[in-house]
């Protein structure tokens, strides 16, 4: 025989990580079928992905850059600016969402199969990485027709990506599993994702706004993890003409620290009961 | 004794309800700060993820309770027991979809449960795309599936719309889906809850019969919930009774299923005692019974109805009689005392007390609920006792017609039998 399993009170701890290995088939085939089902029955499919991002760059460009009248760091086009703030803060939005209802959403697979539930929030974070994948051929396209050359930051980039990956699924961990338990979450999570849309440089320098902070309380701003991260990533698309405000970057980093380790407890603890509850 | 593979110690599962309590009348303002009390103390509960109970009152529940047997290897186990039994929570334990509160298991092997037709199928995915998704989700690799796809797919009978999402399906052909890849589920320890009261018989046939192959053939081990005690018969070799969360009983499926049906049948009105009748006739008592085994009633045993009463003065052309019915309320049966006799006199009965039974011969009846409906009259004059003492009794196959091979769901309430003859060429 090839294994034996315990069944006990507090025991699936032991063997969870071994397990969580050992059912990555099924994290694939999940994945797979959240790209799947996305836009099934929609007319135009895969062109909302184009789309979506498009559409809130125009806007945006016309309220900051002329509405506002915001500049933009000279060379740089102000679509280009808010583009690049808007790829991942779109892909920590849409991988948020998408986690924290995640296991609602397969209330049924989780009162009927065993599986490490983890796979389900991480298969729909990972949903949202072949969106940013789609966004970042736009963004070449656009670079390409304002003549924008990247520096070698960009070599830097996967960083990044890994750190907005860590945020929403650390955030997204913690949601989804109190979202199980009390159904309040799934009205907390689209405002707070309203609230960080404004609150991160995605329409305006982080520069400009940290200048309207008193030195003292200039970390607040960083609180959000999302404000490093998209300071990071014009960093590594434009260069030193944008350089980010470190300190800021390694509070934001501490953040995302913080936001997996609570996530992955919170989930641990409750997952044990979401059968029961869901 | 083969390999234990399944090894259940004192398991127990505890659930904590909450009740509403009922409390007094209260004012409006006194709700409305009982509830900004609440929101700031649950707000806080809920953040770190603690238990909020809801109302006042709180109950534990032991779905669960003090639970030890074991399981061998290649073993077919058949569970049963009253809805709230335990059951389907014995079975989530098992498959660690919830986790006990008491107690150990110790499995040996891969498992696989089935407890529910078609987990996982998504409504906008084609067949195909399902197929592979269902059996993921139940645990096959994608080669696995690769492999046995034409298979399942041949076991199904749907290759024509392979590639329509399933949402198009028929809610037949998605159970066939649905099965055909739970069919082909391949693992040491099989756990199937009540899943085949759906799907048209003939299927569940095949797959009860695919289920069982698999099991004596491939020495795998099957754990298996029903209420549909034939389809235990046929396909379980031991069982498991299920009461209160208990162990009631364990052993042979034909001991456990007949302790199972024994204390069924104590709810179900078989007896009646009373007065009904007017000055002609009068019947104090009817019942029903199974001389064989006076614990239930079952298709390969003879059943007995005995009615009880006194005749106050002479009648010429009593009736007494009874109608049988079907549980769908089919008229299945009429007959009438004396009334085959060959001479077709009418003639007087003397007054006295009596005491008149008949016999329903083993294998008539096929497993089901009837209805006995007493009557009670004067020829071509009234009618004396029509509905006034009817019985009920339902009857178990457990060892008659129609066990070996499945015909249950076909829905006839006869077992007719007729005089097979076979010639060797």
């Amino acid at each position: 025989m090839s294994f034996e399993v315990i069944i006990e009170s507090g025991r699936s701890e032991k063997n969870y990580w071994k397990d969580l290995w050992r059912y990555r088939e099924l994290f694939y085939i999940l994945s797979w079928r959240d790209l799947k089902v996305r836009y099934k029955q929609t007319a135009i499919g895969v062109i909302w992905s184009v789309l979506r991002p498009l559409l809130t760059m125009m806007i945006f460009t016309f309220v900051f850059g002329k509405v506002a009248g915001l500049k933009a760091p000279a060379g740089i086009p102000y679509s280009i600016l808010v583009f690049a703030g808007l790829l991942p803060w779109q892909f920590f939005a849409n991988g948020l969402t998408e986690a924290s209802n995640s296991l609602v959403g397969n209330e049924r697979l989780i009162s009927k199969v065993y599986f490490p539930r983890m796979i389900i929030p991480a298969a729909s974070v990972i949903t949202s990485l072949v969106d940013l994948l789609i966004t970042f051929g736009i963004m070449a396209v656009l670079m390409a027709i304002y003549g924008v050359i990247p520096s070698w930051n960009i070599l830097l980039l996967p960083v990044f990506i890994l750190l907005a990956f860590a945020a929403s699924f650390g955030a997204g961990l913690w949601l989804t599993a109190l979202n199980v338990k009390y159904r309040d979450f799934k009205y907390v999570v689209p405002v707070m994702i309203q609230l960080g849309f404004y609150l991160s440089p995605v329409g305006y320098l982080s520069s400009k706004a940290a200048e309207l902070l008193p030195e003292k309380i200039r970390f607040l701003f960083y609180l959000n993890p999302m404000a490093g991260i998209i300071d990071g990533f014009r960093w590594c698309i434009f260069g030193g003409t944008l350089p980010p405000d470190w300190n800021g970057v390694l509070i934001s980093l501490a953040v995302i620290i913080f936001l997996v380790f609570m996530g992955i407890r919170t989930f641990r603890r409750m997952e044990k009961s979401f059968a029961d509850i869901i | 004794m083969p390999d234990t593979v399944i090894k259940v110690e004192n398991l127990g599962k505890r659930y904590i309800i909450g009740h509403q309590g009922k409390g007094g009348y209260r004012t409006f303002r006194e709700q409305v700060m009982q509830g900004v009390r609440s929101v700031f103390s649950k707000t806080s509960q809920m953040i770190s993820g603690q238990q909020v109970v809801e109302g006042d009152e709180v109950e534990e529940f032991w779905a669960l309770k003090d639970l030890n047997f074991e399981v061998g290897q290649g073993e077919r186990i058949g569970i049963i027991g009253r809805n709230g039994a335990g059951k389907s929570t014995l079975l989530k334990v098992l498959s660690r979809i919830t986790e006990p509160t008491t107690g150990r298991i110790a499995i040996r092997g891969r498992v696989a449960s089935l407890l529910e037709v078609g987990t996982g199928f998504h409504p906008e995915l084609t067949g195909r795309e399902n197929i592979f998704l269902n059996g993921a989700i139940m645990g096959m690799g994608r080669a696995e599936i690769k492999r046995k796809f034409d298979e399942i797919v041949d076991f199904s009978g749907v290759e024509k719309f392979l590639d329509t999402p399933v949402k198009r399906y028929s809610s037949g052909m998605y159970v066939r889906l649905a099965f055909s890849v739970a069919a082909h589920l391949e693992p040491e320890i099989l756990v199937v809850d009540e899943v085949l009261a759906v799907g048209d018989a003939e299927f569940q046939k095949k797959c009860l019969g695919k289920m069982k192959d698999v099991s004596s053939n491939e020495g795998r081990t099957v754990l298996f919930v029903s209420h549909n005690l034939m389809a235990l018969s046929s396909l379980c070799s031991k069982g498991i009774y299920l009461k209160n969360g208990q162990l009631r009983k364990q052993g042979m499926i034909e001991d456990v299923l007949s302790a199972y049906s024994k204390e069924g049948m104590e709810s179900h009105l078989s007896q009646w005692q009373g007065l009904a009748g007017d000055e002609h006739i009068q019947v104090t008592a009817a019942k029903i019974y199974s001389p064989a085994d006076p614990t239930g009633f079952f298709t390969h045993q003879d059943i007995v109805l005995e009615i009880e009463g006194e005749l106050l003065q002479p009648v010429y052309g009593m009736i007494m009689g009874f109608t049988l019915w079907s549980q769908y309320d089919y008229q299945l049966a009429y007959s009438l005392f004396d009334d085959t006799d060959p001479s077709t006199e009418i003639v007087t009965q003397v007054p006295g007390r009596f005491k008149k039974s008949f016999r329903i011969p083993a294998n008539t009846l096929a497993s089901g609920s009837y209805r006995i409906q007493l009557d009670v009259g004067i020829h071509n004059q009234k009618r004396i006792i029509n509905n006034e003492c009817d019985l009920e009794f339902t009857v178990e196959n457990i060892a008659g017609i129609g066990r070996k091979y499945l015909t249950d769901a076909k829905g006839f309430r006869s077992l007719f039998r007729p005089g097979w003859s076979s010639e060797k060429f």
